[in-house]
């Protein structure tokens, strides 16, 4: 089994967010990045899994400047075999994901491994890309994933629900939660991480038809109107009459 | 040039989701000094009754309503060129989600998902808004490309009737043979998916247990609401898995979200924070869902429940 896990960096959930004057930009200071959880947690670990269990390698993908280093590291200590950064912001999802899409061209991987979106900006847009770029099979939002010979078996959500869908390699696949488990890093991976080369590989094609051209703040919320306890029907009247969603 | 909605049929009939891209497919045509067109795939009940809600025509191309993301990007995109598409519409679902990205990627169309605002124009280009940062800000996009694509966030834009049924018309694009074999769906039956509901009755921790879940189900059932709960319910198999919101679950919108007896965790918040009114239940005054919330009701979830149940039904019964 070859796989590729293409990881992301997000601000932490807990980041405040700034911008700067124009507010056409994250103010960086102060925001602490992380690896993208989803693929962290499950597709990383997923792909590592499938890995012990049908041997093979796991290459880490990501679409970042040098800064970006210690999320790569940290996928190498959970136990990512190879890693390449594309040298440059990813500055768009297509911009991104045809990076990603050039690398694996001809790398000729099993699985294309992605976590189901990234916490900052929920788009699930990048894995969708790189299939069509690919011309290979998407899978989306798979929360389970056993794989014989070259045949896979992939739940995945859908609205209310699941389905069970079956497929031969090579394909495309997004992570939610239930196709592993977080794992941490031990020690022996850390140290081991320290020595994996990172490959850096300079961007390709380049595309920019979606750019952000301005964030806002939300509007503060008009604060909580408290109600007692022992009046119940004062909310539920006031849901009716001043809310109106009742 | 032109508007394309792809109207989402998985289960052989046109959902809430589907309508709602084709009312903003409406709107955005109309901005755009456009026509808006519906295509639909394989069996496609109610396809026609798009028309009435704004889809000058309705398009359908014969192909299995299985779905395989792959087969079902090209079909659209040949439509997508047939008819000199501008805008390519989905809803932001589960489907959605897989087309969107391989559509952009295709025509190097800009791309944006979950959006909240109808395009505005600016040249050849739009721009339309989303929430971003787990709901701590909005980012407005610039489309730039020949062929533009947005997933419109769910229970945002209303479908309103606006003109007559419209005929369905045979759309001659021959689908590939996929990959991928659906071997089995299984979904909820008679309830609103989780997504799609207007209504959301959630709860977490502070009902102690499973076996006290009837409650919530009667609130839900008055209202008409459909349940959620947070993630630790989810996680030790209280209720089952599609029903958790938040970060790392179902993200949504509902007009509606009642929070019994769950703290307000920012990873919560950032699933449901763009609902339009919340109303929270919780004996500890300091939680901090209180600061998200439109109405707060300090008290023991199960004594306030059962009257607020009681009281939306005194409330139906005179209305
Ligand atoms: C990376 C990450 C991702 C996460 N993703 C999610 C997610 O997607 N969704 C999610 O929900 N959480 C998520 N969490 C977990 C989140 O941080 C909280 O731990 C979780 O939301 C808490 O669930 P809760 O509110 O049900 O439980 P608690 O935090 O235990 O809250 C229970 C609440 O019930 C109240 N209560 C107790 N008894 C009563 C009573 N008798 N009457 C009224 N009120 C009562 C308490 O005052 C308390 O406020 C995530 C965490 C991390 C780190």
């Amino acid at each position: 089994m070859k796989i590729l896990v293409c990881i992301s960096q997000t601000p932490d959930t807990t980041a405040k967010i700034k911008f700067n004057a124009e507010q056409t930009q994250l103010d960086a200071n102060g925001v602490q990045f992380i690896m993208n959880p989803y693929d962290e947690w499950y597709a990383l670990v997923r792909a590592i899994e499938l890995k012990e269990q049908l041997g093979g390698e796991v290459t880490v993908i990501h679409v970042g400047t040098v800064a970006n280093d210690p999320t790569i590291r940290k996928a190498l200590a959970i136990g990512a075999d190879n890693a390449v950064r594309v040298d440059s912001e990813a500055s768009s999802s297509l911009f991104t994901a045809k990076q990603i899409a050039a690398y694996a061209k001809g790398e000729n991987f099993d699985i294309v491994f992605f976590g189901k979106e990234t916490i900052d900006y929920n788009g699930s847009e990048v894995p969708a890309m790189v299939s069509e770029l690919l011309d290979l099979p998407y899978i989306s939002y798979g929360t389970e994933m056993t794989v014989a010979g070259n045949i896979a078996t992939i739940s995945r959500d859908i609205e209310g629900g699941k389905e069970t869908v079956e497929l031969a390699t090579p394909f495309v696949i997004s992570a939610a939660k239930g196709m592993a488990e977080q794992r941490i890093p031990n020690m022996k991976g850390i140290m081991m991480s320290k020595t994996k080369p990172i490959k850096v590989v300079p961007a390709t094609a380049n595309v920019n038809t979606s750019n952000i051209v301005k964030y806002e703040y939300p509007a503060e919320k008009k604060g909580c109107k408290m109600i007692s306890a022992d009046n119940i029907d004062e909310l539920v009247s006031l849901l009716h009459n001043e809310a109106k969603v009742i | 040039m032109s508007v394309l909605v792809f109207a989402e049929s998985l289960t052989g009939s046109i959902k809430k989701v589907a309508q709602e891209a084709v009312a903003y497919g409406y709107q955005a045509a109309k901005a755009m000094g456009t026509e808006c067109f519906a295509l639909t795939i394989g069996k496609a009940e109610g396809a026609a009754e798009l028309g009435k809600i704004g889809a000058t025509k309705v398009y359908n191309v014969a192909a299995s309503n299985d779905f395989d993301a792959q087969v079902y990007a090209s079909i659209i995109a040949q439509a997508a060129e047939q008819l000199g598409a501008s805008l390519i519409v989905f809803a932001h679902s589960s489907s959605g989600k897989s087309l969107a990205g391989r559509l952009a990627a295709r025509f190097d169309g800009g791309l944006a998902s979950a959006v909240i605002s109808l395009p505005t124009v600016s040249g050849s280009n739009i721009v339309v808004r989303k929430s971003v940062f787990s709901g701590k800000a909005f980012a407005n996009y610039e489309l730039s490309g020949a062929k533009n694509v947005v997933t419109i966030a769910a229970n945002t834009f209303r479908p309103e009737a606006v003109a007559a049924d419209a005929i369905v018309e045979t759309l001659s694009i021959s689908a590939n043979a996929g990959r991928v074999k659906v071997k089995s769906v299984n979904t909820v039956t008679g309830v609103v998916p989780l997504p799609e509901a207007d209504m959301v009755v959630s709860a977490g921790r502070g009902m102690k247990g499973p076996e006290n879940w009837g409650i919530v189900e009667e609130l839900a059932t008055v209202l008409g609401a459909t349940t959620a709960c947070s993630r630790p319910v989810a996680d030790v198999h209280w209720r089952p898995h599609h029903e958790h919101v938040g970060q790392t679950g179902v993200a949504i919108r509902p007009t509606l979200y009642i929070a019994i007896g769950i703290s307000g965790a920012i990873q919560h918040l950032a699933g449901v924070n763009q609902s339009k009114v919340i109303v929270v239940i919780n004996n500890d005054p300091e939680a901090p869902f209180f600061k998200a919330a439109d109405y707060g009701i300090v008290g023991d979830l199960f004594d306030v429940v059962p009257k607020m149940t009681e009281a939306i039904r005194k409330l139906k019964a005179q209305n």
